[in-house]
Formats: C-alpha cells, structure tokens, sequence
C-alpha cells in the first residue's frame, strides 16, 4: 500500500542548520567559551558549600549528644526498661554512625575540601556519645568494674582436712 | 553484666516471694499428711451399739485415739506430748474416756463419740509413784460415779461428771502403796489395798461418800512381796514374793485379812527359775509365766488352787475378757516365721486356735487386747488387736487380717532420701496422660477454670486431676527429681522406704529377727546412712543404705552393720562387729564402686574401716592424714580433737583399724559453763559462692568450712526450765569451734539467757534459738563468720586475669583470721526443732524451717535473720532486699509450710534437694508425718502446674491465622490498587 502522506520534522535542535536564528543575547557557544573562569568561580562556591555542609554534619552528633544527655538526666539511674533503652541506644547511635563515617562524608568529598577535620570532629563527637553511653552504663552498675563483679559466682575453696564426729550415742 | 542482670532478676522474684504459700486447691497436690498413733499400750474396747465398733487406745507416744475396728480408721486422736505420759485409760459410764498421765497427776476426761476434752483435774500428788486408776460405779450420789486415783498412799475421789475432786484420803503410812481398790455392790464400803514396804500387807476401809476412814488391818506377810499383783476377784488377789518362785494368796473378809503361801513349784511342774505373774483381773484365774510354759490357774474357794491350762511360754497372753460370771477367756499370740498362731482359752480350755498369715517385716507378737462379739446364732466370735515388733497394730478376726496400721512410723528416729530407678526405655511419661484427647480435656478444663467459667462440677473435676497430678506417684526417677524415697528408721528397728509423691511404704524391712537368730540377742538400732549414691562409676548399682547399730543396751556390747538395698529394701549384707560402736563417722571419701567409707570409733577409741577391701583403704590411707576426730562429751563438758595413726593395739592384725591420738581439747569450766546443744553443717549441702557482694560493690568473703562446730553452753543454774534460775545468775555461751584444730573462731556471751537452744549451722552463718529471761522472750541470733584474710582480694585486674588464690585449697592450720557479724531478734514461738533448706546447687535463696510448739513447720525467709539489718536502710539497700530491722521477727501466716496441718509430737524435719534448683524436698516426722515441697525463691526455673498449655497454644494458632488473613488480604488489596 503506498503512503497517502508524510511530513518530514527537521531537526531544528541541532546547530549544524543555521536556518533559524538563535534568540538573541542566546549564546550557543557561551559556556564552551567561560570554561576557565566561570566555571573555576562556580567549583569555589561548591566546595565552600561542600565545605560547609560537612562541617554542618561533622557537628550534628553534637546536639544528639545534648538530646542524649537530656533524656539520660530524665531516666534516671536505676535500671528499667526506659533506662535501658536510652543507655543502648546512646551506645548503639555512635557506633553505627562511625561504621558509616565514609558514607556519611561521601557526598562532599572533593579534591579541593578538606574533610579531615570534619572527619575527626564527627569521630571526636560520636567517640564522645559513646562515652557517655559507657558512663550511663557504668552509673547504672552495669560494667564488670568491681571485684565483685568478678567473685560474685566463685566457688567456695576446697578445704584440706576433714573433721568428723560428734556426741556419742 | 548478663549474670549481674539475671541476678538483680532473681532479686526482684525474692523480693515478691516475700512469703510462701499456696492457695487452697493447691493443698494436697505436693504435700502429703499421714497421721499415727504409735505403739499401743492400752486398749478398751467399746461395743456397746453395733453401729458403733470403736476401740480407744492410749500409745508409748502418748497419744490417745479412737480407731473404728472395721477400718482401722481415726475417729480422733489427741497426742498429749512427750512429758506427758499415759498411765491409765479407762471408759467412765459408757461415755467418757478416762485417763490419767503424768506420773498420777492430770486426770483428764474425753468425750467417747468426738474425743472433746470435757475436764482435766490435775492430781496433787506429793511423790508421784505408780498410779492407778479405778472407775467406780453406783456410787449413790446421784448418778454420778466416782473416779478413785490412787497414788502411793492416797486415794482421791473424782466425780466423773464435772472432774471435781469430791474427797481425799492421805492414808499417810510410810512405805504404802496401794494396789488394789474395790467396791463390793451395794455398799458404801470402799477397800483399799496395800502394802507397807514388802512386808506387810494392809486393808482400809473407807466411806464411799466422804473418804472417811472407818477400819483398818494390817497384817505380816510371810514372804517378801513384789509388785506383781494379779487380782482375783473383788476381794482377793494373788502376789508374786520377791524371790519370784512362790505366790501368796490374799484374801480380805470383812475386817480381817487371810493369806496362804503356795510354792510356783507345786503348781507348775518342773517348774525352775523365775516366774512372772501376768497381770490380769479376771474371776479366780491368773496367769503365770514360768520360763518352761504359761499356766493358767484357777482358785477354788480360800486356797485350793488348780492348773487348768497351760501354753507355750513364747506366747503373749492377753488381758482376760469376762463372758459371763463362770466363763474367762484368755488369748495367746505367737509369733512363727511367718503366721501368728492365735489361740483363745476359756477357762483354760482351748477353744479357737487360727493360724493367721502376716507379713515377715512384722517380727514377734508384743500385745494382744482380745475382745468378742455375738454372731448371730448367739455363739461368742472373738477378735484382737494384736501389736507387732515392728510396733504394727493389727485386727485379726476368723483367721485374717482385717486391717492393719504402720504404727511404727510414729516414732522415726533417723531419715534420709534415696533416688528411685531410672526410667526404663520405652516407658515415657506421656503414657501416664494416656490420650491426647484426654491431655486436651483436662487443659481446657484447667483453662475454663483459670477464665472462671467453670461450673462447680468442673471445679472438683479439676481438683481431682490435681490429685492425680500426671505420674507423681510413679517409681520412677523424674528429671526434675520430685520423686524421690524418703528411707526411714523407726524406734523398733524397722526400715520404711516412703515415696515422696503420696508417702505410701514402698519396701519395709524389720532388721532385728535376722540379727536375733545370729548371735545378737537384743539388738537395737542407732542410725541410719546412706551407704552408696551411684552416681558415675556405679551407674548399675543400686544404692543402699547402712544401719548400724548394738546388739546389747550397754555401750560395750557389739556393733553390728546391715546393709539395704534402697530400690527392693533387701538386706545385702549383715555383719555382727567384734567391737563396739560409739560413733560413726562418714567421711568424703568412696571406694572405686561408690561405697562411701565410714569410720567406726569404738569405746578405746579405735577408728575401723568400713567397707573391707584394699581399695576402700588404699582411699582411706592416702587421706588419713588430712582426717580428724572429734568427739562433744556432753557430761563432762569436754571437746576433744583426735587424728588418727596406722595400727590399734586390741586389733594389732586388722589392717582396717586405726589408732587415735588426741591433738587438742576444749575443756568448758564446769562450775560455769554446761553445753546443752552443738550443731554442724550437713556433709551434703552445697554452697554455690564464697562471696558475699555488699550494697556498695565491695566483697566478703564467706568463712565456709565444713568443720565449724557450733557449740552452746548455759550456767549450771540454767540449765533446768525455764524460771529455775534468775537473769543474773544465767548466761549463755555461743561458741564457733573449728574441728580440725581446735581454735575458737568466735565466742559471743549472752548474759541473763538460758536454753533450751536449739541451732541450725549452714554455709557460713549459724542461726539460733533461747530464751531471754531479761525481756522474757525468746530470741533467735544469727552469727555470719567471714573471711578476713581473703578480703583484699579486691584488685579487678588480678580478678580478671584469674590472679589470685581464692580458688586454692584452704587449710585450718593456716589460721585465717575471722570476722563475724550478728544480730538478735525477738521471737514469739517457742522451738522444738530447727533446719535449713538445701537445694542442688545453692544458689536459691535460704529458709529457716522452724518446727514450732504447736507442731507445724514455719519456714522463715534467711533475710529476716541477716546482721546487715539496720533500722532505716538506704535507698540501695531496700534494693538489694535487706528487709528494715524490727525487734521481733515476723510470723507469717501463709509461711507455715504445713499450712493447716499439725505434725503432731513434732521431731525433726529434713530438707533435701530436687534436681530443680529452686525446689527442695521438706519432709517433718513425729507421730505424724508430713512432706512438701517448697520453693524458697518461688520456682523461677519451671513453670507451674497451673500453667495454662491450651491458652498459650490457642494464643499461637489465633495470631498464626490473623497473621495469614492478613496476608491475603493485604495481597489483595495491592493488586486492586495495582489495577486501578
């Protein structure tokens, strides 16, 4: 069956066909051309920005460390449920924090941004969290840090002699 | 951390189980409650309706009881207690139950249907002697009868109405003491009888009414007399003279007394030796028991006497039984291998004979009560009860055994548990529930129970299945180690095995008949020990126990062992010692076959070995030198330490025989200082941690030492009951004495305190009980001794790293130095006995068992008698359970382990271990027996029986289907939501 019609689109995207004007003060080729400048200015921003952002979550565990410290003061320093809870999760937060450390910081890595000591700080914070999770631990008695902590299922010494007797019947 | 998290847990579950106790449908689902009555003395037969066939007994164990004679059965029973000892019983106008105790001195009347008390006199009596009661009727005062209590040479007359003392007569003659008192009928006369010294014989008259003497005589006897008394009828009587072969006939006639002396000899031929006259009141027949037969003898008119019958002089010869004015029967019992031989004389004349089949733990006949009934075609039928060796009560009638009672395990004397065998294979408990329908059943029962839907009938349903309870009673050992045996040793010398799930007798084995046969003519047996406890090495063996014991009264006649099996109660071995025993002594040690070995000490004190084999010496020798002695003289108040050395002087050939040489001795001073009571801890208790963690994390160390040796001594003032002597003048010495050297670790006097004392000593504490005559109450202390050498052992460090030597073998002669805590407590009961509870492992905490004056167990939280009791105990210590000090010590009422139960005449009371740590097997013996098991810490290690299977199972399957409901319908619901 042979076509009835057909409309050719050209394609008018494409710069190869300068048949239609560009708009003006449209710059086909600006950004090719700026490559050294503006795109230097821009990379700065950036990294500033990257820059700030870690060090914005280097210190975030801070104000989780002020939270923690809070709800710690509220439970108390018997052991219960709550109590519980709050010690391990205080202790828990840190540890998965720094097991991701890498990924924490993966979004702002760049040559130019030095991450170290957002790094370190984060370390120093969350080492910190972990810190006080360990003293609401130990203030609950829960650490192995008395001697009776370790003598408290001794079993009896064996005696040497053996005396047996009595009242005679 | 997890430990010290388990540990603050069980805390937490003590401090809930401030107090143990049951609920009402818990009674009877592990405790058990057998009563006793003991060996019977008396008995009076009461016949009088048919409907009513009752014999009232008084015991040895002073209890009087009412037993129905068809069943054997308790209509009621009143233990009166161990100073109280039954003289006489007696029935009073058909109604009452007369008796009298205490030497002569308490007269007291019992209501015959129900056993209430209706009066109690108490006699006043200068020197109580020999008493006797006579029930007088048709006295006419009334109608009333008088009650005459005669004492030595006084007479009360009691009515039977009210107990008032109507008279008293003291006859007041030196050396009378009166023996027969009689009433002719129709008379206002009353004949006492009597004799002045041994000599002289005395008759008094007196008015029935006021007491008032009227005549008396007195005449010489040509003999001698004894106290062997037969009384012949209402005026006459036949005496033994003190040489026992000849017999004096008395006889009283208005006024005037007459005897004539027979020679035993003329009566009995080939009559020698020594007679005992039997003593029986029966018209003109008496009885006497010559070594070669026992005569029955009949007396004709003033002196014609006459031999009318005679039995074998193995016989036990009952009280006479009055048919009629002509006709006495007499029964004879005899005992041969396994039957009685019974017979029944009347007049002599042998007119029943039965061989009568019993079991062979029963050994000899000791009493026989013989009473009649009527059969229907008007002929007498006969019956008795027939008391056994083995202190059995039997009803024997038409040849057979009727019923028959354990009596005998009314006077236990020794226990101990012993395990049941293994379960076989191809028996498994699940066959007990038989069906799983069944199974169900009783769960949704127990379910519809705890939902409170049950109908009253449901509720007995469930009751009854409690009782059931899934194979408690079977013989079989059980994981959790419920069932158990409970080996006990009675007076008589009996072995019972009871089982621990309803205290039936699985084996009894009588000891003596065996021993008797051999060369030991009356053996008597002193204790009872376990001699093997397979446990790994032994595993086929089967535990025994050893019973020792002496084949004489004195302390040097021979020993004798016997050997039994704990599983069939058969004797393995029986051996007769060729030396005396006056202590055994079990030690640590067992032999290759797990035969623990046991030190016999004789009275030179000469240690010997037991078991006999190279192997049980080799274990013994290699030890000998970390093995001591001691030995508490009670008298001389004296404790002594021996060790021992190869070889004895008397056995110089006996390899198994050691000599022992004193090492140390602790003399008490005399003029001040008595011991009256000595405790130690049991060889078998576990102790499961040497330290004791305070509130601030800091650690003692527990002195625990197995040779701590309680010892209290009171001033001689003090040593008599309670008021003998004032508070200034009594003191009490506790003293703590280490065995093996001799040292005192602790020594704590309490001034104006005196006994009795009675003290329990467990791990490293002792506990015990006195009475205060300052604030006139008794007190319980308890002492904690402590370690003070180990306790620096405080570096973590070193803990950590297993640096330190708390683990080492300790040594006496090290001298560790001690330190003690202790504190005093009011409390209110007085105590007749006191014990620990033990568990497997001790970790659970403790119980003081304590058998209170009203015969019931009170088991006493160990936190109540802690010296770290102050009087505000901070936040921390509350915490930690220590409960605030008070001055007395609280009695709960849900803590009496025996609930609503008495133990009557309570004695001892054992504890031993269930597998489960937090169970222990508490078994109390006295005239009754009682067992339970108790949970000191509740049973945090299993879960109960009330537990509900079918609720939690009906939990689970309801969340399995919501969970898969709500599975697919959220499986739908997506896909809906995917198509739209």
């Amino acid at each position: 069956m042979a076509r009835r019609w057909n409309v050719d689109f050209p394609d008018s995207s494409s710069s190869s066909h300068p048949t239609v004007a560009d708009p003006p003060g449209f710059a086909r080729s600006t950004p090719d051309l700026d490559e050294s400048s503006g795109s230097r200015q821009r990379n700065d921003t950036e990294a500033a920005w990257k820059s700030q952002k870690a060090w914005e979550v280097a210190q975030a565990p801070f104000k989780n460390l002020l939270m923690m410290g809070f709800m710690m003061w509220m439970a108390g320093n018997t052991v219960h449920l709550f109590s519980m809870g709050i010690t391990f999760s205080a202790l828990w937060q840190p540890i998965s924090a720094l097991r991701s450390v890498g990924k924490v910081f993966e979004p702002f890595k760049d040559p130019r941004v030095d991450l170290n000591l957002p790094r370190l700080l984060f370390i120093a914070l969350n080492l910190g969290g972990m810190a006080l999770g360990m003293w609401k631990l130990n203030t609950l008695g829960l650490l192995p840090t008395h001697a009776s902590d370790w003598v408290f299922s001794l079993a009896p010494a064996k005696e040497v002699e053996f005396a047996g007797g009595g009242a005679s019947f | 951390m997890e430990a010290r998290f388990l540990l603050g847990f069980l805390l937490l579950l003590s401090l809930l189980s401030l107090s143990f106790s049951i609920y009402e449908d818990q009674v009877g689902l592990a405790d058990w409650h057998k009563r006793y009555i003991g060996k019977v003395k008396h008995a009076v037969f009461h016949a009088q309706k048919t409907g009513r066939r009752r014999v009232v007994v008084s015991t040895e164990e002073n209890a009087i009881a009412s037993l129905d004679l068809r069943t054997g059965d308790l209509f009621w029973r009143h233990v009166l207690g161990k100073d109280d000892v039954v003289d006489q019983l007696s029935l009073s106008l058909g109604k009452y139950v007369i008796t009298l105790s205490s030497r002569g001195s308490v007269l007291r009347a019992w209501n015959l249907p129900d056993g209430q008390m209706v009066w109690e006199t108490v006699l006043q009596n200068s020197n109580p002697t020999d008493s006797f009661l006579h029930v007088l009727g048709n006295v006419k005062s009334g109608r009333d009868s008088l009650i005459l209590a005669c004492n030595g040479g006084s007479i009360q007359a009691v009515s039977s109405i009210d107990g008032l003392v109507v008279w008293k007569k003291d006859l007041s003659v030196d050396g009378l003491k009166l023996k027969h008192v009689f009433q002719p009928p129709e008379s206002d006369t009353i004949y006492a009888i009597g004799f002045i010294d041994t000599s002289q014989i005395a008759v008094y008259h007196l008015n029935a009414k006021t007491g008032e003497l009227l005549k008396h005589a007195t005449q010489s006897s040509p003999v001698d007399l004894s106290s062997e008394i037969s009384v012949i009828s209402g005026d006459s009587l036949v005496v033994l003279d003190s040489t026992r072969s000849s017999l004096l006939l008395i006889k009283f006639t208005a006024g005037s007394i007459t005897h004539h002396h027979k020679l035993l000899s003329d009566i009995v031929e080939d009559f020698s030796g020594t007679a005992e006259l039997i003593p029986t009141k029966s018209n003109d027949i008496f009885v006497v028991k010559a070594p070669s037969s026992i005569a029955f003898v009949k007396v004709r008119g003033d002196d014609e006497i006459e031999l009318i019958g005679k039995a074998d002089p193995a016989g036990i010869v009952s009280d006479s039984l009055t048919l009629s004015e002509e006709e006495q029967a007499f029964a004879v019992a005899h005992h041969s291998s396994n039957a009685i031989n019974f017979h029944v004389k009347i007049n002599g004349r042998e007119i029943l004979t039965e061989s009568i089949k019993i079991e062979e733990h029963r050994g000899h006949v000791n009493r026989v009560f013989l009473n009649n009934y009527l059969r229907t075609d008007k002929s007498h039928g006969f019956r008795a009860l027939i008391v056994m060796e083995d202190e059995s009560l039997l009803l024997v009638q038409q040849g057979e055994v009727v019923w028959s009672r354990e009596d005998g395990l009314a006077s236990i004397s020794d226990a101990v548990p012993a395990e049941l065998p293994v379960e076989k294979e191809g028996v498994s408990v699940v066959e007990v529930e038989h069906t799983l329908l069944e199974w169900l059943k009783g769960h949704m029962l127990k379910l519809k129970g705890t939902l409170m839907l049950a109908t009253p009938d449901d509720m007995a349903a469930i009751q009854a299945m409690h009782l059931k309870s899934s194979g408690r009673n079977k013989m079989t050992r059980d994981h959790n180690g419920f069932r158990k045996l409970i080996i006990v040793l009675t007076r008589s010398g009996k072995v019972y095995a009871l089982h621990t799930g309803d205290g039936r007798i699985v084996w009894a084995y009588l000891l003596t008949p065996l021993l008797q046969s051999k060369r030991c003519p009356s053996p008597s047996v002193l204790t009872l020990h376990n001699w093997r406890v397979p446990h790994h090495n032994a595993l086929q063996e089967n535990p025994s126990v050893l019973l020792v014991g002496r084949c004489g009264a004195g302390l040097e006649s021979q020993g004798f062992l016997s050997i039994v099996d704990s599983y069939s109660g058969k004797e393995l071995e029986n051996l007769i010692l060729d030396h005396s025993i006056a202590e055994v002594v079990p030690l640590p040690l067992a032999d290759s076959s797990e035969q623990k070995l046991h030190l016999l000490i004789d009275n030179d004190l000469n240690a010997h070995l037991y078991p006999r084999g190279l192997d049980s010496l080799k274990v013994f020798t290699s030890e000998m030198a970390n093995m001591y002695y001691y030995k508490v003289d009670n008298a001389k108040g004296v404790v002594k330490g021996y060790t021992f050395k190869k070889g004895c002087s008397t056995w110089s050939s006996d390899a198994y025989c050691f000599s022992t040489r004193e090492l140390w001795s602790l003399v008490f001073p005399s003029d001040s200082e008595r011991i009256v009571a000595t405790a130690r801890r049991k060889m078998t208790e576990v102790v499961h941690t040497q330290a004791k963690i305070m509130t601030n994390q800091d650690v003692m160390y527990k002195y625990i030492s197995k040779n701590i040796l309680f010892v209290a001594t009171v001033s001689p003032k003090a040593t008599g009951g309670i008021g003998s002597a004032g508070p200034d003048e009594a003191s009490l010495v506790a003293y703590l004495i280490d065995t093996v050297t001799g040292r005192i670790l602790h020594r704590v006097t309490h001034q104006g305190a005196q006994g009795p004392v009675q003290a329990v000593v467990s791990e490293n504490w002792v506990v015990y009980h006195y009475f205060n005559l300052r604030a006139h109450r008794y007190e319980m202390t308890v002492i904690e001794i402590y370690d003070h050498s180990r306790a620096d052992n405080k570096d973590v460090m070193k803990l950590v790293l297993g640096k330190h030597n708390l683990t080492a073998p300790i040594t006496s002669y090290s001298r560790p130095e001690v330190t003690t805590k202790s504190q005093s407590y009011f409390f209110t009961h007085s105590v007749k006995t006191i014990a620990v509870t033990t568990t497997a492992r001790g970790i659970t905490s403790k119980q003081i068992l304590i058998g209170t004056i009203g015969d019931q167990v009170l088991a006493l939280d160990k936190r109540f008698l802690d010296p770290r009791r102050t009087a505000n105990p901070s936040q921390e210590e509350k915490e930690e359970g220590i409960i605030p000090l008070t001055d007395t010590l609280p009695i709960i009422p849900q803590s009496y382990v025996t609930h609503t139960l008495q133990v009557g005449d309570l004695r001892g009371i054992i504890s031993f271990p269930a597998n489960l740590e937090s169970t222990t097997h508490v078994f109390s013996y006295g005239v009754d027996l009682f067992y339970t098991r108790i949970a000191p810490s509740r049973t945090y290690d299993s879960l109960t029986d009330e537990f509900s299977y079918v609720l939690l199972i009906l939990t689970v399957v309801v969340l399995v289907a919501a969970i898969l409901v709500m599975w697919a319908m959220s499986k739908k619901q997506d896909l809906q939501e995917k198509w739209r």
